[in-house]
C-alpha cells in the first residue's frame, strides 16, 4: 500500500485493493501459514460508537496472526468521559500497540488522529464519512460472487450518510463497474462523494425506485437507514421502511443476483431471503476475519 | 465621472487598493485581512460601484498596509477577479492579480457540525482549494465558491 495508514477508500489504488484481496485469499486458502506472522504484536482498539462485527473482526484477526489487542472499552469508563481529546487518546494509546483501529462519531475523526500517531492506523467508521476496511471486505465478496470488472451494482438505501457506502463507490472507481445508487431523494450520494466519482469519470446513475435496474444486477449493496445519524426524528421517519426488499421483490432480479448488506440489518432485507442463493451477508461477514488479517498482515510487515 | 469616484473612495498615499472584488464581497474581504478597524489603520471601501468589467464590483482601500502575497491568495476564494494595487506616494507601483492558493488553513470553518475539526482538538481547520470551492481536509465536505463567505471563521 502507499501509505502506512488506511483512512478513505479514495486513497486507495486498484494495485493497493488487489494486494489486500490477494492476500486475503491466501489466507482463506491456508490460515495456518499465517498462525504466527506477528506473535508479540498488539493492536489496539478504540471504538468511540459501538460496534459487534467491526471491533470483533479486527480482534479475532489480529489474535488469528497471532497478537494480541488491547481495547480501550466503552467510552463511558474511559478517559474521554474526563474530557480528554481525540488527538491525547491515540497518542497515550499508540505508546501500548503497534497499529491502532479507530471508530468515532465525526468525520474526519482518523484523518485528524493520523496525524499525531506514528503506528499505522485503520478507520473503522468515521461517523458518515468512510469505512475503508469494511470496503475491502465488501470487495472480496463482490470478487468471490461476481467479479469486480464488467460489473453493475446497485447500491440502496441511506446513501447520504451511509459510510460503507461512500467508501465503496469510491472504491469502485478502480473498477470497469457501473455504478447504480437508489435512494429517497433526501438521502442521496453527499456532494463530496458525487464530486469524487464526477472526476474519476465513473459510470453512475441514480434512482429512487429500486425495479427500474432490478434486472440488470450482478449484485444488490442494500443499506440500512439509520436513525442515529438523522439530525431530526421527522426527517428519519419520512424515509424509514421505504426500501425493503423480500423474495417477491427478487422475482425480477437475476437469478445469479448477489445481495448484500453491511450488516446489521433492521428490516430492509426479509429474513425469507436468507436461505436463497442471493443471500451472501453473512459470508459477507464473515469474510471480515481474512480481510482484515491481509490488511494489518500488510500494515504490520511494512518497514519504519 | 472620476472625480465622482474619487470622492466616494479617496486615493491613498501609501498602502493597498483592492480592486474588482465581487460586488457585496468588500465587508469579507475586510474579515480575511482581520481589518475590524481597531488597529487604527485608515480604510475606504466602495460598494456596488460601476465597473466596465464587472458591472458592479466593491473596492477596498488601505492606507498604510502592503498586503502580503498569502492575504492577497486567500482573497481570491471570495473575490477571483481582484487586482491587487501596491501604492506608495500615490502612485500605483505594483499591479497584481490574485492567484488561488493550494490550500488555506484557519481561514474557513468547516460547515459540517460534525466535522472533527468543528471538535475541541488541538487542530486548524485546513481546505483544499478546488477549481470552484475548497475542500475540508478533515472530513471532506466541499464548500462551493458562492457558500466561502457565510463561511468565514475570521467574522
Amino acid at each position: 500500500m502507499r501509505q502506512d495508514h488506511l483512512i478513505s477508500a479514495s486513497h486507495l489504488s486498484r494495485e493497493d485493493i488487489e494486494a489486500v484481496l490477494d492476500r486475503a485469499a491466501d489466507i482463506d486458502d491456508d490460515p495456518a501459514a499465517f498462525r504466527q506472522r506477528h506473535a508479540g504484536k498488539v493492536l489496539g482498539l478504540c471504538f468511540f460508537e459501538p460496534s459487534t462485527r467491526t471491533r470483533m473482526s479486527f480482534d479475532s484477526a489480529m489474535k488469528r496472526l497471532g497478537g494480541q489487542t488491547v481495547d480501550m472499552g466503552p467510552v463511558e469508563s474511559s478517559s474521554v468521559k474526563k474530557g480528554e481529546t481525540l488527538a491525547d487518546t491515540v497518542r497515550v494509546v499508540e505508546g501500548y500497540a503497534d497499529a491502532l483501529v479507530l471508530r468515532h462519531p465525526s468525520e474526519g475523526a482518523a484523518t485528524m488522529a493520523a496525524e499525531f500517531v506514528d503506528v499505522p492506523l485503520v478507520n473503522a467508521g468515521d461517523g458518515a464519512g468512510q469505512h475503508p476496511s469494511q470496503t475491502l471486505l465488501d470487495l472480496y465478496t463482490i470478487r468471490e460472487n461476481a467479479g469486480l470488472d464488467d460489473l453493475t451494482i446497485g447500491i440502496m438505501g441511506d446513501l447520504k450518510y451511509g459510510r460503507t457506502v461512500h467508501s465503496l463507490a469510491e472504491a469502485l472507481t478502480n473498477f470497469d463497474a457501473s455504478q447504480h445508487f437508489i435512494s429517497p431523494e433526501s438521502l442521496r450520494l453527499p456532494r463530496n462523494v458525487r464530486y469524487d466519482l464526477h472526476a474519476s469519470g465513473a459510470q453512475v446513475r441514480e434512482h429512487t425506485e429500486l425495479d427500474e435496474v432490478l434486472p440488470e444486477l450482478d449484485v444488490l449493496y442494500v443499506t440500512r437507514i439509520q436513525r442515529e445519524r438523522f439530525p431530526d426524528e421527522n426527517e428519519y421517519r419520512k424515509v424509514a421502511g421505504q426500501y425493503q426488499i423480500d423474495s417477491e421483490t427478487l422475482e425480477a432480479a437475476a437469478d445469479d443476483l448477489t445481495v448484500m448488506h453491511p450488516l446489521p440489518r433492521v428490516d430492509e432485507i426479509s429474513p425469507d431471503i436468507d436461505d436463497t442463493d442471493h443471500a451472501t451477508y453473512f459470508e459477507q461477514a464473515h469474510n471480515g476475519i481474512p480481510v482484515r488479517m491481509a490488511l494489518l498482515d500488510i500494515l504490520l510487515s511494512q518497514d519504519r | 465621472m472620476t472625480d465622482d469616484h474619487q470622492l466616494r473612495v479617496s486615493k491613498i498615499r501609501n498602502g493597498t487598493v483592492i480592486d474588482h472584488v465581487a460586488a457585496g464581497q468588500a465587508l469579507n474581504v475586510l474579515a480575511i485581512l482581520g481589518i475590524d478597524g481597531t488597529s487604527g489603520e485608515a480604510v475606504s471601501v466602495g460598494m456596488n460601484v460601476p465597473s466596465d468589467r464587472l458591472g458592479r464590483k466593491d473596492i477596498v482601500k488601505v492606507e498604510g498596509r502592503e498586503l502580503s502575497q498569502s492575504e492577497v491568495d486567500v482573497l481570491s476564494l471570495i473575490a477571483p477577479a481582484a487586482s491587487i494595487n501596491i501604492v506608495r506616494d500615490y502612485d500605483v507601483v505594483e499591479k497584481n492579480r490574485v492567484v488561488r492558493p493550494d490550500a488555506v488553513a484557519s481561514i474557513i470553518s468547516c460547515p459540517n457540525r460534525n466535522c472533527i475539526s468543528n471538535a475541541d482538538e488541538p487542530i486548524r481547520s485546513r481546505f483544499t482549494v478546488l477549481s470552484d470551492g475548497v475542500r475540508c481536509d478533515y472530513c471532506e465536505t466541499i464548500v462551493r465558491e458562492d457558500e466561502v463567505a457565510a463561511n468565514l471563521d475570521v467574522n
